[in-house]
């Protein structure tokens, strides 16, 4: 253990991550909640995103765990210690900021060792030596932050965190400012390090595409609370809010009618249609819902055509739109009640595809039907997912 | 043939007028410059040597020998040194103060400080005696008044040019440094600072050559002391020792010499070594 300025909370030098709790912290800025009584878990070792639209937040919850904005309730524990009023530099605890905050005026090499070097570590040389390496970094040492690209400005940031072997590490938006191409080899890059590193990672970003490559678990936030989380998959299949299905993703929400329930199986009516719902695990049990189904889970069949047992089905629809976009085609079918449904089809080749004007019936499984309070906003979170 | 040559007379005026105009400017705020080193060689006929009769190097080799030139001099830096030290310091660390920090009254004192910048040197410098004179200074007035009157001049303009720099720099370096374990002076002194001193230096120079140059002020208030403002407005009555010129000299030089190495050094600082 190296010593460091504030006794309270020296950082583990064993490596590895501590379980953080955030418990019922708030955070207002005058009149404005940035952050409403939120409570939250990230077990040790987690790769744990927060994913939100900007302003929802998620920098704000970021930052109260880093200690460089304070609470205005709530507590904050990491490893079964208080942090909650405890300086920055007091937390074991570093962040890879959103626009790096490299210190223009050092080397990279003494970017990296900054943290070393406030807690009198030893052999700082080897240690940044090696976390160059780890970063592929080694022949830049003597450069300065403005002579990289950003790229390597963003693994400089990682490597200065990285090095003072954090018990949880914060990323702001760490591929923010990243090309789409570095963005994706970045990600696997991330992914590959903290898998070898073994620190909780808190991962904050606005995209979801992001969030679900990389994290195991990830907690939906809108308006400054989280709307649910769970892992990536859990979140995508079963959505327990309307800004969640729309947000992760896209989806075809349906009004309907629950008309029976047994267990986790539920059999809801759309204009007139029974569907059924196997597995569902939202809370709403009987009266108006949305029935919900995402797009590729949907398959279209040539009118009155390809009836299959167990498949929910929506017959009559016409299809107004088709766009191939290479990997799929996507279509806009108008039922008959009106409204419209996006289906993204695999170009298998296995039949032409459908054409404007053509009639088809909806086709999906009873498991990829989702259940959703119907009192909720239809389009919340449908046009947020690209902003920021 | 003429035509031809007085076309392209025409066309290369046309393609270097910008050129041609940047020189003459340059020319015409140089002119004093190169005056006043000419004339630091000069080895005039009788007192009132405005003419340059001939070369000579006598100026540079006795520059003390005008009565109190040197002694003139000597106070003039040393109180432009202490007055730029003292309001560096101080001035840095309000600038600080009034960026990075929020409190009651930033927004008065953000205005305050450009009070002394906007108001004419002359009622300063009168107010200044006056408040000597009723603090029963009057018989005191010397170096240290005028070392006082300087530091509240020069700070003005210290907070104002340290304040631009500090508004450009990042706040989240601050807290990158924070989130790095600096406790508060070390993040100040490490982080803060270095990227500050670029704005520190530029006016701390500003504020000697003010404090060196000011006249206004400190003949109001420097009772029986001499500054070389003073002692060449006092000789310009009945004629300048060309001795003024060899100083004006020097100085030049040692602006000109602080300039090109400010920028050699960053020069050689921003030069990738590996």
């Amino acid at each position: 253990m190296a010593s460091r300025s504030g006794s309270e909370a020296a950082p583990s030098r064993l490596g590895g991550g501590a379980d953080l709790e955030i418990q019922g912290v708030t955070k207002r800025f005058g009149d404005f909640v940035a952050v409403n009584d939120l409570s939250l878990n990230v077990p040790e070792g987690a790769f744990y995103a927060l994913l939100g639209a900007s302003g929802c937040g998620k920098t704000t919850t970021l930052r109260m765990v880093a200690g460089l904005e304070r609470p205005s309730a709530g507590r904050i524990v990491l490893g079964g210690d208080d942090i909650t009023g405890l300086k920055p530099y007091q937390r074991p605890v570093n962040t890879v900021f959103q626009s790096y905050a490299l210190f223009p005026h050092l080397s990279i090499f003494e970017n990296v060792a900054f943290g070393l070097r406030r807690t009198k570590s030893k052999e700082v040389k080897t240690k940044v030596g090696e976390m160059l390496d780890l970063v592929q970094l080694q022949d830049y040492a003597q450069r300065r932050p403005a002579q990289l690209s950003g790229g390597q400005q963003q693994r400089v940031a990682l490597a200065r965190a990285l090095i003072n072997r954090p018990r949880v590490l914060l990323l702001d938006e760490p591929l923010g400012a990243l090309d789409l191409k570095l963005r994706r080899a970045m990600q696997l890059e991330l992914k590959r390090i903290q898998t070898e590193v073994g620190i909780t990672f808190i991962h904050v970003t606005h995209d979801q595409e992001e969030a679900m490559t990389m994290a195991d678990t990830i907690a939906v936030m809108n308006a400054g609370v989280i709307e649910q989380q769970g892992t990536p998959s859990d979140l995508y299949g079963h959505p327990r809010t309307t800004f969640v299905a729309n947000f992760l993703g896209q989806s075809n929400l349906l009004p309907g009618t629950i008309r029976d329930r047994t267990g986790d199986e539920v059999t809801a009516e759309v204009h007139g249609t029974k569907v059924l719902a196997s597995h569902v695990t939202s809370d709403v049990r009987e009266g108006d819902v949305w029935v919900g189904v995402r797009p590729e889970k949907v398959t279209l069949h040539a009118s009155g055509e390809g009836h299959r047992d167990g498949q929910n089905r929506l017959p009559e629809g016409e299809v107004i739109d088709v766009s191939y976009v290479g990997v799929s085609t996507q279509y806009v079918v108008r039922l008959p009640f009106g409204q419209k449904l996006m289906v993204f089809e695999q170009n298998t080749g296995e039949r032409p595809p459908f054409t404007v004007g053509d009639r088809v019936d909806l086709a999906w499984l009873a498991d990829h039907t989702f259940l959703l309070d119907a009192r909720q906003d239809a389009h919340a979170g449908a046009d947020l997912d690209d902003d920021a | 043939m003429t035509a031809v040559a007085s076309r392209g007379v025409r066309g290369w005026l046309g393609n270097h007028a910008v050129l041609i105009f940047g020189l003459l400017v340059l020319l015409y705020m140089f002119t004093p410059i190169f005056v006043v080193v000419l004339m630091s060689f000069n080895d005039p006929v009788g007192r009132l040597g405005y003419d340059f009769a001939g070369f000579t190097l006598y100026n540079w080799k006795n520059i003390c020998e005008p009565y109190q030139l040197c002694e003139s001099v000597g106070n003039s830096i040393k109180i432009a040194l202490l007055a730029t030290g003292l309001a560096t310091v101080l001035g840095s660390l309000m600038a600080y103060a009034m960026v990075r920090h929020y409190f009651r009254g930033r927004g008065t004192a953000n205005l305050m400080i450009f009070l002394p910048m906007a108001s004419p040197e002359i009622v300063l410098g009168s107010s200044l005696l006056a408040l000597f004179v009723n603090a029963n200074l009057a018989g005191q007035l010397g170096f240290w008044t005028v070392f006082v009157s300087h530091v509240m001049f020069c700070l003005s303009f210290i907070v104002i040019t340290v304040k631009a720099r500090l508004s450009g720099l990042d706040p989240r370096l601050e807290q990158a440094a924070a989130d790095l374990y600096a406790n508060e002076w070390q993040t100040f002194g490490r982080v803060t600072l270095p990227l500050m001193m670029p704005g520190i230096v530029s006016a701390a120079l500003l504020s000697f050559s003010l404090s060196f140059d000011d006249f206004i002020i400190t003949n109001l208030n420097s009772g029986q002391m001499i500054t070389f403002p003073m002692f060449v407005w006092g000789s310009a009555q009945k004629g300048i020792p060309m001795q003024i010129n060899v100083v004006g000299t020097i100085m030049f030089l040692l602006a000109l010499g602080m300039v090109l190495g400010g920028l050699l050094l960053r020069r050689i600082r921003e030069r990738p070594t590996a």
